[in-house]
């Protein structure tokens, strides 16, 4: 038993500053889908099937000029193609046994941020670290959608602002402790995000979508640095 | 609007599971390959470094609060907070620095 609530339990605690997160992105969609003519409980629905801000803001766009489904199943693609990079890392961090339920259960919840802190864990991964994760930035995500179609004002841009870093720094503490004192990892962490600051100034690079643009420099960085510096058999559990 | 709202809903949410779901699926046994494997080992690294930087500095009301959140989230990191108090401290960071400086 305690090896499902345990994590559960974790997995909820972690998941916080993604429900704030979430909150604040989604609490902006709902007025947007609010302004797009969708219902309170479209815009909630819409959420909770999706959990992808780009995406349904994508939709929103597309919505509004009539588009077919097939445009929409393509502008869906190409949005979301980086949760299938995520996907594969997050598979080797499955026991192999795993069953199929949790693999579907689990997929759901593939956004940058749930993979990002269940990737990232210490061995190998618990589904249900993944439901505590899901089970409150879900909520968050679908709460903040619902706030937003209803109330159809701007939060305090005050609180606003402040809400918006708390994914930024949720990543910054999944990333950082690792790398510290490790300096391949972070020559690799400030390698991309320099190059990230590249691809968002440069005249040409600054046009493609942030979706593509994570995917093309992690293929990129994570492909030459696999080449460079192959990972041992003990640092992966690591 | 002349689609079905549900359906244009449905579709998305078909693809962008589809997506999310399909490796999971097929990839079930460990990979052995050890350029596969640093490959999948050095990518949560470098999607969450480009996916934060330099889109935290354009997150807040402005730059400097922005860098605020920022450097307090990597000091805080670097100490080893939790996600929590990490995530958290880096948004009163944000709100107490505009408060004080735009009162």
């Amino acid at each position: 038993m305690s090896n499902k609530i345990i994590p559960w339990k974790n997995g909820i605690k972690d998941g916080i500053p993604i429900a704030l997160g979430y909150f604040a992105v989604s609490f902006t969609f709902g007025i947007v889908a609010k302004k797009a003519g969708l219902t309170p409980f479209q815009a909630v629905f819409m959420s909770g099937a999706n959990l992808t801000s780009a995406g349904q803001f994508g939709a929103l766009a597309l919505i509004g000029t009539s588009a077919t489904y097939l445009e929409m199943a393509l502008t869906q693609l190409v949005i979301n193609l980086r949760y299938c990079l995520m996907s594969c890392s997050l598979s080797q961090k499955l026991e192999v046994g795993t069953g199929w339920p949790h693999r579907f259960l689990v997929a759901f919840g593939v956004t940058d941020e749930i993979f990002g802190v269940s990737v990232c864990k210490e061995g190998k991964l618990n589904p249900f670290y993944n439901y505590g994760l899901m089970s409150v930035s879900i909520s968050g995500w679908m709460l903040g959608t619902f706030c937003g179609v209803v109330s159809g004002e701007i939060l305090p841009a005050r609180i606003i602002s402040a809400l918006s870093v708390a994914l930024y720094g949720m990543f910054i503490a999944v990333i950082i402790p690792p790398a510290k004192g490790n300096k391949l990892l972070t020559g690799i962490i400030i390698s991309s995000m320099l190059l990230s600051l590249l691809f968002a100034q440069l005249p040409i690079l600054s046009q493609i979508s942030q979706g593509f643009k994570i995917i093309i420099l992690t293929v990129a960085i994570a492909g030459i640095a696999a080449l460079l510096f192959p990972v041992k058999e003990a640092a992966h559990e690591g | 609007m002349r689609g079905n709202i549900y359906l244009y809903i449905l579709v998305m949410a078909g693809v962008t599971y589809l997506i999310r779901l399909i490796p999971l699926i097929f990839m079930r046994k460990e990979i052995r390959n050890v350029y596969l494997k640093s490959f999948l080992y050095y990518v949560p690294y470098v999607t969450l470094a480009v996916m934060t930087f330099p889109a935290i500095l354009s997150a807040t009301a402005n730059l400097w609060s922005a860098l605020a959140g920022f450097g307090t989230a990597l000091i805080l990191a670097y100490r080893g907070g939790s996600l929590f108090k990490v995530s958290i401290i880096a948004c009163l960071a944000v709100y107490i620095f505009e408060l004080m400086v735009w009162g």
